[in-house]
């Protein structure tokens, strides 16, 4: 669990949670969102249907609200190594650089310059021209997930290096290893996969919410929305499923411990296994109680047949033990905290299957021939209510995915108390931690805001020319 | 040439490149309190650097990220060491970045007028505090022999690191001013030259202190006397061009003079910290480039990348200015979201 003591690792730890948390509200959403409203003006560039003219610049200015409010707390990250995880640097500079500079050079030069253009040349450039623009920005996002995760992936399971013998740290030998780390070819695409879900999710819901209001002359934009951001919804939503599943082949070969606990198996189960739907956990005993089980549904996840037992974290934590005990000593705790990794685990596939059922609902109701999901209002509020639900699984998915892999920050070779900087005091960490947590919740609750006033405008708001120059007996008012 | 110093090569053009192009951004920041006298001529001065800002910011994250890829010991003792000041720098830089959007977004007065400040203050805070952070750096500060750095308040805040931030500042707002000379119309490009011509003579006064200071305060005249001398004397030279640009209408020999002074700030530093990267009051502590760098072989590959990759940014990055030519009007309300 967080334990949130005052001590440096932990403080540490809290706030590379905090801000990485708080920007995967806004990467996974831009991500996918970007990519949607390339789509919508595309989908304009052809068919030339002006309502999808309109539902790309309205879902653009969404888009860009997030863009904002993800970049400004991505620069946090890059700063963050060096600053809270200075052994880390040291230790990983050889393999963490490398990916780090080519997502700046290849994937946030893109993303920056031509969201730029795309921002400022609506009436510049012909719509496919246009679309070229956003697809390009889109093409950048992607990139830059492909090149951290590749970081993040040799951490959960290094290859392609050796340890240098007199520095100690890592180094690199073979690169082609850590971009061809399985881990990322199947981290990837359950990330993006996931990142489109959330955006079509919050397209369908903000119509949901645009539909309840009845606007004049909104309806059409709405409805089109709505379908659109439903289908998104359903499809993906089965998609980053299945990508989580091809994802957790690869996790019960190298992180046997990660599996075990996300599914709160203390002792090796029997042939075969079980699925548990809820248990008891008690962390201290090492031992599980009140499981309500599935028979054979856990070797069916995990090995896709009605056959194969799952091993223990018990019995993981003992070859943990044998196999680390010389190097790092016979104190250290492999057990990763159970009950984040098991509700974690709940949490996001439940909020999957609930995003599934509403949309294949959804879908159902706003048929062209059997339009009937306006007089079901409850419904609309549902799925506007629906808006943060994916916000929530996204950060269960990476709870599993960095929780899992305590006590390590590299996997088998140098753990998190290891990589904290010497120089971190407890009042530095505090400071700011207090000022990132400031700074979050005025930005996160500008950005809803923002977004919430966007929505009740509607698409077809006019701004005023200006707020000051409304001066009627200026000269210009009177030539007008 | 090894690729160590290759690299460090690129960190110190990455760096310069960025105050280059940044540096305008953040004096047009400055200039939205000191030369316009309403919202729209405020909302004017920020759009014309709308298009361009985070391709500009861009240049930091990646000299950042290549000082982590190429030199991770001095990415390590650097941020580590600095961790109030880069705290900080993050915070101008995070209200900044907001900036933009949230004024655009906001509909009351007030609304706009909290992002405008959040705007000023996240670009006076960054360029302040980065110089004065490099300021302090080359000055030398207590290290042990891990290169773990442990600036005590007086090694960070002293006359050179505030001497340098606030020529930082200045040197913005100059190349700022110049900037919004070139992309603006109006009485606000009138205003930024008046501006003008009342700030250079004050950067003037602030350069020679600052050179004096960088003689008595680091070992950059006794290790190399004849660049470090040179390039001094070409931080003043490209201001007295600007000056001049200035006092003879000429904007394009401004903005370029400016900016080149700018960036020959990075290069002074870079040259005297040579072949350290960090310097410790003992000087067994201090980090050398050799010491501080990455393997041969990920450099090689990092070397690979950044030679296919750099030219192509450079076209279309280039390309972007051009499709932003024509000037801003705040009253003719040319400038659409």
């Amino acid at each position: 669990m967080l334990s949130v003591g005052l001590s440096i690792v932990s403080l540490a730890r809290f706030q590379f949670a905090m801000t990485t948390v708080f920007h995967f509200f806004f990467v996974p959403f831009s991500i996918g969102m970007g990519c949607l409203v390339a789509v919508m003006e595309t989908i304009y560039a052809v068919k030339k249907d002006k309502v999808y003219l309109d539902m790309a610049k309205f879902w653009g200015k969404i888009f860009l609200l997030s863009f904002a409010v993800g970049i400004v707390t991505g620069i946090i990250q890059e700063f963050q190594f060096g600053m809270n995880w200075s052994e880390y640097s040291r230790f990983m500079g050889d393999v963490f650089g490398a990916p780090l500079a080519i997502e700046a050079l290849l994937a946030f030069f893109i993303e920056s310059v031509f969201i730029g253009i795309w921002m400022f040349t609506w009436d510049r450039f012909k719509p496919g021209v246009h679309a070229f623009m956003i697809w390009m920005t889109s093409i950048g996002t992607m990139l830059s997930a492909i090149w951290i995760l590749a970081a993040n992936s040799f951490m959960q399971h290094p290859t392609g290096f050796k340890i240098n013998g007199s520095t100690g740290r890592i180094q690199l030998t073979n690169f082609g290893d850590v971009i061809g780390n399985p881990q990322l070819w199947r981290v990837f695409p359950h990330v993006i996969l996931a990142a489109i879900l959330t955006a079509g999710v919050v397209i369908a819901g903000m119509s949901a919410w645009g539909l309840l209001r009845k606007k004049k002359g909104e309806n059409l934009f709405f409805k089109k929305s709505l379908r659109f951001g439903l289908w998104v919804s359903m499809i993906f939503a089965i998609l980053s499923a299945a990508a989580g599943d091809f994802q957790t082949q690869q996790i019960i070969k190298d992180q046997p411990m990660k599996f075990a606990a996300t599914e709160g198996i203390y002792k090796t189960t029997k042939d075969p296994a079980p699925w548990t739907v809820v248990e008891s956990i008690d962390a201290n005993g090492h031992k599980a109680s009140h499981q309500v089980d599935i028979p054979a549904a856990l070797s069916i996840l995990a090995y896709h047949k009605a056959s194969g037992s799952v091993k223990g974290m018990n019995a993981i934590n003992t070859e943990m033990h044998n196999k680390y005990d010389k190097k790092f000593g016979k104190d250290m705790n492999y057990y990763v905290p159970p009950k984040t990794m098991f509700w974690s685990f709940r949490v996001m596939t439940g909020i999957d299957a609930l995003i599934m059922l509403v949309a294949l609902f959804g879908l159902i109701w706003s048929r062209k021939n059997k339009y009937t999901i306006e007089n079901k209002k409850w419904f609309l509020v549902v799925l506007g209510l629906c808006i943060w639900v994916p916000f929530i699984g996204n950060s269960a998915g990476w709870f599993i995915t960095e929780f899992g892999r305590y006590p390590w920050i590299v996997y088998g070779l140098f753990t998190i108390a290891q990589a904290v900087s010497p120089t971190s005091t407890v009042a530095s960490l505090l400071f700011s931690n207090i000022i990132y947590f400031c700074l979050f919740t005025l930005l996160g609750g500008v950005m809803v805001w923002y977004c919430r006033k966007t929505l009740h405008h509607g698409p077809y708001y006019e701004e005023k020319d200006s707020i000051e120059n409304v001066d009627p007996f200026a000269k210009e008012a009177f030539e007008k | 040439m090894t690729l160590s110093i290759l690299w460090f090569l690129i960190i110190g053009l990455l760096f310069a490149i960025f105050l280059f192009l940044e540096g305008f951004d953040f004096g047009v920041g400055m200039a939205t309190r000191l030369i316009a006298h309403n919202l729209d001529e405020r909302e004017a001065l920020m759009s014309s650097i709308g298009p361009h800002w985070d391709g500009n910011e861009t240049w930091l994250v990646t000299a950042g990220g290549a000082m982590f890829a190429s030199l991770p010991l001095w990415y390590a003792s650097l941020f580590s060491g600095y961790y109030y000041v880069l705290l900080l720098v993050l915070v101008g830089l995070i209200l900044r970045g907001v900036s933009f959007e949230f004024t655009k977004h906001a509909e009351t007065k007030t609304g706009k007028n909290i992002w405008l400040w959040a705007f000023f203050i996240g670009s006076v805070l960054p360029p302040f505090l980065l110089c004065m952070m490099l300021l302090s750096m080359v000055q030398g500060i207590p290290m042990n022999a891990n290169g773990d750095a442990f600036p005590k308040f007086f090694d960070v805040v002293n006359w050179l690191s505030l001497v340098g931030g606030v020529a930082g500042v200045l040197l913005s707002l100059v190349h700022g001013l110049n900037f919004i000379r070139l992309r603006l119309d109006g009485p606000l490009r009138d205003r930024a030259r008046d501006l003008n011509k009342i700030v250079y003579p004050i950067l003037f006064a602030g350069e020679v202190v600052f050179a004096i200071l960088v003689f008595f305060q680091t070992d950059f005249f006794t290790k190399r006397f004849t660049s470090s001398l040179l390039i001094t004397v070409l931080i003043v030279v490209f201001s007295l061009l600007g000056y001049y640009g200035v006092l003879k209408n000429k904007e394009g020999w401004s903005f370029a003079g400016s900016g080149l002074s700018l960036s020959m700030v990075i290069v002074l530093l870079f040259n005297g910290l040579f072949p350290r990267v960090m310097i410790a009051t003992n000087p067994a502590h201090s980090i050398l480039i050799k010491t501080a760098a990455n393997s041969h072989y990920t450099l090689t590959i990092m070397t690979i990348v950044a030679c296919i990759l750099v030219p192509i940014i450079l076209i279309y990055f280039i390309w972007s200015y051009t499709l932003f030519t024509k000037r801003i009007n705040p009253k003719d309300n040319t400038v659409k979201y």
